[in-house]
């Protein structure tokens, strides 16, 4: 499939104050389900620079076509109609092939299709709000969607979470395994979300927000939003201890 | 001034929130006709070698509350200690075992439950076997960040004794929050993520 050479190092050290820390008492629930204890830290072993790879034969036709996937034959989901696209590199700017991205979201009013969600929004009977999609040979991906809304949630009385797609990531490595969450560019309130705010540098809040792309809206159909997702990079084998392989 | 290296920096975590189960596991919330099936249900088939096990738990949180939105993986190797995965240079896996499972827990119970089988041993980075393992990985609303950690097997005593990463642990204490314990069929794995017997999670 692919004649770059596989790789079998270490991963980067992860930047835990680039990541939002586990305890941030302004976003309540995760007071008591932070652990306290410092992490132990362990260079990766082969169960760590290991992971598991799924090929495109997973994906159905309409997969990575939010606005169908859910929808009755002729039908199509209510809201902006949106593609997302980017590319998934590592830390070296390597594009990442074959990365699987699963995205959730909210519909077009805020409302998640969820035993559990309260919210008195409308469900749109045509969106499930679910899809995925693999990173082709250079690490690009695209999707279609509509744009969420904005939902409020219990935490303060009044705190409502901007306008958001839920995204989970599989790289080469389980140690590479990621859940985020991208924004909209333009949206203020993004600045006032406690979820965004966990994360500590601002530089960081601003890797997940997501800008428009006129160049790639579709004339008189469907905007576009370009969203890279920057997973860790890895060092390479040739000078450890252990040729591994060998 | 010197070249710059040129580094990017990974993109930051965000919570899974409390709908995680709609991006990952679909069918399991409710939504069908998406997706066949859930992915990662199931790691097995009947030609899968090795001996079956069931392993199941609950993760508690700093009240004693199981959390009932959470999600669950797992990747270990097959039980010739092999990984199913490209970067597996050592030889081939079981081509009948996925090596990854990923479970939501119980909106009930909180209990999360894995059918799969005991993973062989895995060199460590210097060669020495590592006890047989399984990795996990858990997020959930109110986890910034995924949590990594390792389940071990307490009846394979020798092996752990021998563990380069179990034996890295300073406060010998806190070894057995990483030890799954058998009970009748299934081994039982609680993780706790505040307090006393607060699991030992791993920077990976
Ligand atoms: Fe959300």
């Amino acid at each position: 499939m692919s004649n770059r050479k596989l790789e079998t190092g270490a991963f980067f050290q992860r930047d835990r104050q680039w990541h939002p820390p586990a305890y941030t008492p302004d976003y309540k629930t995760s007071v008591v389900r932070s652990p306290q204890r410092a992490l132990l830290s362990l260079d990766n072993t082969l169960s760590e620079i290991t992971g598991p790879v799924f090929g495109h034969a997973l994906l159905g036709k309409l997969d990575a076509d939010l606005i169908h996937n859910f929808a009755k034959p002729g039908e199509s989901a209510i809201g902006q109609r949106i593609i997302v696209h980017g590319r998934v590199v590592d830390e070296r700017g390597v594009g990442v092939a074959g990365a699987l991205l699963e995205f959730w979201q909210a519909n077009a009013g805020g409302r998640y299709r969820h035993k559990r969600e309260g919210y008195l929004a409308a469900l749109d009977p045509n969106f499930g709000g679910c899809g995925r999609t693999i990173t082709d040979e250079d690490g690009y991906y695209r999707f279609r969607t509509v744009k969420p809304g904005a939902y409020p949630w219990p935490n303060g009385v009044n705190d409502w979470r901007p306008a958001h797609i839920h995204f989970s990531v599989f790289g080469h490595g389980f140690a590479q395994r990621l859940i985020t969450q991208m924004y909209f560019e333009g949206d203020p309130m993004i600045w006032q979300c406690p979820i965004v705010k966990s994360i500590p540098d601002r530089a960081a809040i601003e890797q997940l927000i997501a800008a428009l792309d006129r160049q790639n809206t579709i004339p008189m159909d469907a905007r576009a939003y370009k969203f890279d997702i920057v997973l860790r990079g890895r060092r390479s084998t040739l000078f450890e201890n252990r040729m591994e392989g060998n | 001034m010197v070249q710059s290296l040129g580094f990017l920096k990974e993109t930051p975590s965000q919570t899974a929130g409390p709908y995680v189960h709609i991006g990952c596991t679909p069918n399991f919330s409710g939504i069908a006709g998406v997706y066949d099936t859930d992915l990662g249900a199931a790691m097995v088939n009947d030609k899968t070698l090795g001996e079956r096990i069931t392993l199941r738990g609950r993760i508690f949180d700093g009240t004693g509350t199981p959390l009932r939105d959470a999600l669950v993986e797992i990747w270990q190797a097959d039980a010739a200690g092999l990984y199913n995965s490209p970067s597996e240079m050592r030889g081939t896996a079981d081509a009948n075992f996925t090596g990854w499972g990923r479970c939501p827990t119980d909106m009930e119970t909180g209990e999360y439950v894995f059918e799969t089988i005991r993973p062989g041993r895995v060199p460590y980075k210097d060669g020495r076997l590592m006890a047989p393992h399984v990795t996990l990985w858990i997020v959930a609303r109110g986890i910034n960040i995924g949590l990594q950690t390792r389940l071990y097997f307490a009846d394979e005593e020798a092996a752990n004794a021998e563990d380069p990463v179990l034996q890295r642990i300073e406060h010998r204490n806190r070894v057995p929050t990483l030890l799954a314990r058998r009970e009748g069929s299934a081994y039982h794995f609680d993780i706790h993520l505040q307090g006393e017997k607060e699991t030992v999670f791993f920077d990976i």
